[in-house]
């Protein structure tokens, strides 16, 4: 059971940021040219490929019990800030991520930004490509790397990620344009959701907590993080409403 | 220096986010947890209305109707 939370896990998470981050590389690949853009991909994905080959094995050293208290911690704090803005979204407090709009902003940007030459290459479109996919792919690497030591199986995660960047890079390249008709909300609010639980889990299963039921309370948790979520989802929509009303009676 | 500082502000932030609280709650709540655990006290119950605490603090601060 742990191992389908796992792949469904990393698979969502990287496939949302990966909308993102396609979003970004589309615009100024368009805008400013392929060559730069894909060079900047291209080191982008080196310099996580970095990233996770220097963690991956040294967290594999940590003793469980240790890897999971720290581990746990920082995937409940990613989950929290994932759940939170999830939250805040489908509640209306926070605007919902529009690609379609992100992807204008961003070809207006590229098409106005100075063509500067470093490397034989255009540095914006370079540039901009790069820290795109090396920001959304950050996370996504913590989250591959950490979860998947917690559950004994980073191959297992990287699987899951690795078919996420496959389906939304293919379906990028087959539609040239960003993908904005992803329900990203729903995934963020459900890969928050995951990742809040198996923290919670995790992180106290490592400083010495027998959870009853074992493995089993891992739904239990997942069930009790879903109905505190979108009680407090209910309960702002609620508040903005509250808040309209006593705006317009005033 | 500059650079050590961009570098230290840019892992806070990775880490830590938009809202301290959040870390903070976390941590506070895996040290009450780990003390009970260290008395022989069954802890188990603690981290779920911890996180549930947290996380309406985190809201309520973003959400909070100004005065």
């Amino acid at each position: 059971m742990s191992a389908v939370f796992l792949l469904i896990s990393t698979f969502l998470a990287s496939a949302v940021e990966m909308v993102e981050a396609l979003t970004i590389v589309l615009a100024v690949g368009i805008t400013r040219g392929w060559r730069s853009a894909l060079t900047g991909v291209g080191s982008a994905v080196v310099a996580l490929a970095i990233v996770v080959a220097l963690l991956g094995p040294a967290l594999t050293r940590i003793p469980l019990n240790d890897l999971r208290v720290v581990v746990g911690a920082l995937l409940l704090i990613f989950g929290l800030q994932w759940l939170r803005k999830a939250i805040l979204r489908a509640s209306g407090y926070k605007a919902l991520h529009d690609e379609d709009a992100i992807y204008q902003q961003e070809l207006a940007e590229a098409r106005s930004a100075a063509r500067v030459m470093r490397a034989d290459l255009d540095w914006y479109a370079f540039t901009l490509s790069f820290k795109g996919v090396f920001l959304e792919g950050l996370e996504v690497a913590f989250i591959v790397l950490t979860f998947g030591s917690a559950q004994g199986s980073i191959p297992l995660a990287a699987i899951g990620a690795a078919a996420a960047i496959l389906i939304v890079g293919l379906a990028g390249g087959l539609i040239h344009a960003p993908l904005s008709r992803v329900p990203e909300n729903t995934m963020k609010f459900a890969v928050g959701a995951m990742l809040t639980t198996f923290g919670t889990f995790w992180s106290a299963e490592g400083v010495g907590v027998n959870w009853p039921g074992s493995d089993a309370a891992i739904i239990v948790l997942l069930g009790l993080v879903l109905l505190i979520s979108f009680a407090f989802v209910a309960a702002l929509r609620q508040q903005r409403t509250r808040l309209a009303i006593a705006e317009l009676e005033s | 220096m500059r650079h050590f500082k961009n570098f230290g502000l840019f892992w806070y932030d990775f880490v830590v986010g938009d809202d301290w609280s959040v870390a903070a709650g976390v941590v506070i709540a895996l040290v009450i947890t780990a003390l009970l655990r260290h008395q022989n006290i069954v802890a188990w119950w603690l981290m779920p209305p911890a996180v549930g605490t947290v996380l309406g603090v985190s809201l309520w601060r973003v959400t909070r109707p100004e005065d």
